[in-house]
């Protein structure tokens, strides 16, 4: 989806403000709605994909208006009704209907800390076979497609070289919908700056990608 | 220009915050959203412990871990190591979650990372331009300005100029090498090490590393020198 949240490239977005000795939390309720996000996640009624195609389906001036973990309570609110979680009634009231859904068991503080150390499966499939090769020049596809996608607009129809095989990682853009992982080969895809920006851009700089497969064509 | 889109990101924001007031957005007409987040945050909480989804325990579990355990002063352990050890940096090249764990750090949004070298003519910038990827096993969770519209649309168009603001001047025949965490590799800057550093021990090297560093906005500077 052509969305907001793709800004790489765009210009006249202000100064970097750095903020001196930072908190890890700016206050007490962005802690706990990080820790309300990962043990939602951790009940498995969406992925990582859907949760982040979510942030990307906030409405735009909604998008850059919102603190980030403002963004996050958003999409928890909205995933939790979406699955079932809670109903809309529930989130307007604060009060369970007994007739919704619990999880058995509840997910404590054990289950919890297990499930910390897990994340993103293994990325060793020798049963997937690469479509391309390290050394081999690619060209990234030309596609604007509605759903989620991790291929952002500033690289599209622009050509590469692969310099590293990650492996073989979930595809995000069927698995964000729930049409299966489409499991295929990750690459870092080296892009000049000049390829990329054109010739104002420094001769020496290089931008990579990390790219699935789809997201990539021979030249 | 740049006054003029901070007036439309202003005014757009303030719309939108009557639109969602009114309940006019077609994404939560359920809800009716109070202004205070902390409001929403606490009885989203309260319900979801009430209905049985979430103990409060694995909570206070979760965010302990990020706001007191886990953080950049991993990261500059494996930073300081690889100094010290040769042996160490190249496992840590070809094999950084290995590596890493060594030292005992694992976790999520560290299951696949990539260790970048900066040297006298190559330095490395991590960005996520789509959302917020970051190597939160060895790093913490990231800052504000990581996060920012303004770091994540400039670094991969203008990384100079972005350096230049965290005060990192590069000279025109440094390669400037952006990595925008596009999939699931997390990536950490391997800084230089600086000079005259020779007398110092491991520990006294990773309390130099800072996590612009490790991110690579900015290099390590020796003790006594001004950041």
């Amino acid at each position: 989806m052509n969305g907001v949240h793709d800004l790489g490239g765009l210009q006249d977005m202000g100064p970097v403000r750095h903020e001196k000795e930072e908190p890890v939390f700016h206050a007490v309720w962005e802690g706990r709605i990080y820790g309300i996000d990962r043990a939602l996640r951790f009940i498995g009624k969406w992925n990582l994909d859907a949760w982040r195609h979510q942030i990307e389906l906030l409405p735009p001036a909604d998008y850059f208006r919102m603190t980030y973990y403002e963004r996050w309570l958003q999409v928890n609110e909205q995933l939790a009704v979406k699955h079932g979680l809670v109903t809309p009634k529930e989130l307007e009231t604060g009060v369970p209907d007994p007739a919704s859904v619990n999880a058995t068991p509840a997910l404590t503080a054990a289950i919890a800390a297990q499930r910390l150390g897990r994340g993103i499966p293994s990325s060793h499939d020798p049963k997937v076979p690469p479509q391309f090769k390290v050394g081999q020049r690619v060209r990234a596809r030309n596609m604007n497609p509605t759903g989620h996608t991790r291929l952002p607009r500033y690289a599209r129809g622009k050509l590469g070289i692969i310099t590293l095989d990650h492996g073989v990682y979930l595809f995000p853009d069927t698995n964000a919908h729930f049409q299966g992982e489409k499991r295929q080969h990750v690459y870092s895809v080296r892009f000049t700056a000049r390829e990329l920006w054109g010739v104002n851009a420094s001769p020496r700089d290089s931008v990579h990608l990390d790219m699935w497969d789809d997201y990539l064509e021979r030249t | 220009m740049d006054s003029t889109r901070r007036t439309f990101l202003t005014s757009a924001g303030a719309a939108a915050a009557q639109n969602v007031a009114h309940g006019q957005d077609h994404e939560h007409e359920h809800q009716v959203v109070p202004s205070d987040p902390a409001l929403r945050v606490k009885a989203l909480e309260s319900l979801l412990v009430e209905k049985g989804l979430v103990d409060r325990a694995a909570l206070d579990l979760l965010v302990d871990r990020f706001e007191h355990k886990v953080g950049p002063r991993n990261g500059a352990r494996v930073v300081a190591r690889a100094w010290v050890d040769p042996a160490y940096k190249q496992r840590l090249l070809i094999d950084a979650p290995s590596a890493i764990a060594e030292l005992g750090y694992t976790g999520g949004q560290g299951e696949h990372m990539l260790v970048v070298e900066n040297g006298p003519k190559v330095h490395n910038l991590v960005v996520c331009t789509l959302c917020s990827c970051y190597p939160w096993a060895v790093l913490g969770l990231p800052p504000v300005w990581y996060k920012s519209a303004a770091y994540r649309s400039r670094a991969v168009i203008e990384p100079r100029g972005v350096l230049r603001e965290f005060g990192t001047q590069l000279d025109e025949d440094v390669e400037v090498h952006v990595w925008d965490s596009t999939a699931e590799l997390r990536y950490i800057v391997l800084p230089e090490r600086p000079a005259d550093t020779e007398g110092l021990n491991e520990e006294q090297l990773a309390a130099l590393v800072t996590r612009d560093a490790m991110v690579g906005v900015s290099k390590v500077v020796p003790p006594g020198a001004k950041a």
